[in-house]
């Protein structure tokens, strides 16, 4: 049961992303830029958290929960150390994520060459 | 002067004409199918990624936090990885944002420029390039962030 929650989270998630991407003319990098943002601001007025806990992997998975998780590691270091942890919470949250994104992704782009979509 | 203005004018009504005419041939996009296969592909990444998590604090007996620390780095490092075979545009011709909205998209978007761009060096080509999209998105991100963060200290 708790299978078919995360799949109708994160389906409608990506169903909103295909239709921005088919009804407007924002191009996927903006799309991205968006969801990150909602991802956060929503966790901020408090609406995100209910989402993840129906949800799981379908709310964070998504780029909304990359969003999520910075917002919410910012103001849970907030809460415990101040202007400092509101500085530093939200990337050391993601910080795993972001140094795999970037040392994967850069061993990746020395190794392959460019090819065209099959 | 008014042989000028006519003349614009002309011209404008033409283009309009034109781009109506041009309307005509250009294929809608079958937002229908689009968004199901959105639907089914983000659905199904989604609960690979939560099947992950569950093998790793079960069998594996990770904490939750670790464990979703750890499937973010798989779903990354598998994005990343099919980028660079080239299969991951193949998917994402079918799936759409179904591939694109999930953490997978942002990983093949730092890639797939790096790529490209790698004639023009480690440094300024693939160096750069990680960036030209994850660049923006961290950018707005963290901003957000931080303003989360002072938002928490003034609650």
């Amino acid at each position: 049961m708790e299978y078919v929650n995360v799949f109708i989270t994160g389906g409608a998630i990506c169903l909103i992303g295909q239709i921005l991407l088919d009804a407007t003319k924002l191009t996927a990098p903006r799309i991205l830029v968006i969801f990150v943002v909602s991802g956060a601001v929503l966790h901020i007025l408090g609406w995100y958290e209910p989402l993840v806990e129906f949800g799981a992997s379908g709310a964070t998975v998504p780029l909304p929960g990359f969003g999520y998780s910075l917002a919410k590691g910012a103001m849970e270091e907030a809460a415990k150390s101040g202007l400092l942890g509101a500085l530093t919470g939200g990337v050391s949250a993601t910080a795993a994520g972001i140094a795999a994104a970037v040392g994967f992704g850069y061993l990746m782009a020395l190794i392959f060459t460019p090819r065209s979509i099959r | 002067m008014s042989k000028a203005g006519e003349s614009e004018q002309k011209k404008k009504q033409k283009a309009k004409e034109y781009e109506a005419y041009a309307k005509e041939f250009t294929p809608k996009p079958a937002y229908v199918a689009n968004g199901i296969k959105a639907f089914l592909t983000g659905g199904a990444i989604c609960c690979a990624a939560f099947a992950l998590q569950n093998w790793l604090t079960g069998s594996m007996q990770l904490e939750e936090k670790d464990a979703k620390t750890w499937v973010t780095v798989t779903l990354i490092c598998t994005a990343q990885l099919l980028t660079g075979f080239g299969l991951f545009d193949s998917i994402a011709k079918f799936a759409g944002a179904g591939c694109i909205v999930p953490i997978t998209g942002f990983a093949n978007a730092m890639v797939s420029p790096a790529i490209e761009y790698k004639k023009e060096g480690p440094v300024l080509g693939v160096g750069a390039k990680l960036f030209s999209v994850a660049g923006p998105v961290l950018v707005c991100g963290i901003f957000v962030s931080i303003i989360a963060g002072i938002i928490q200290l003034f609650r």
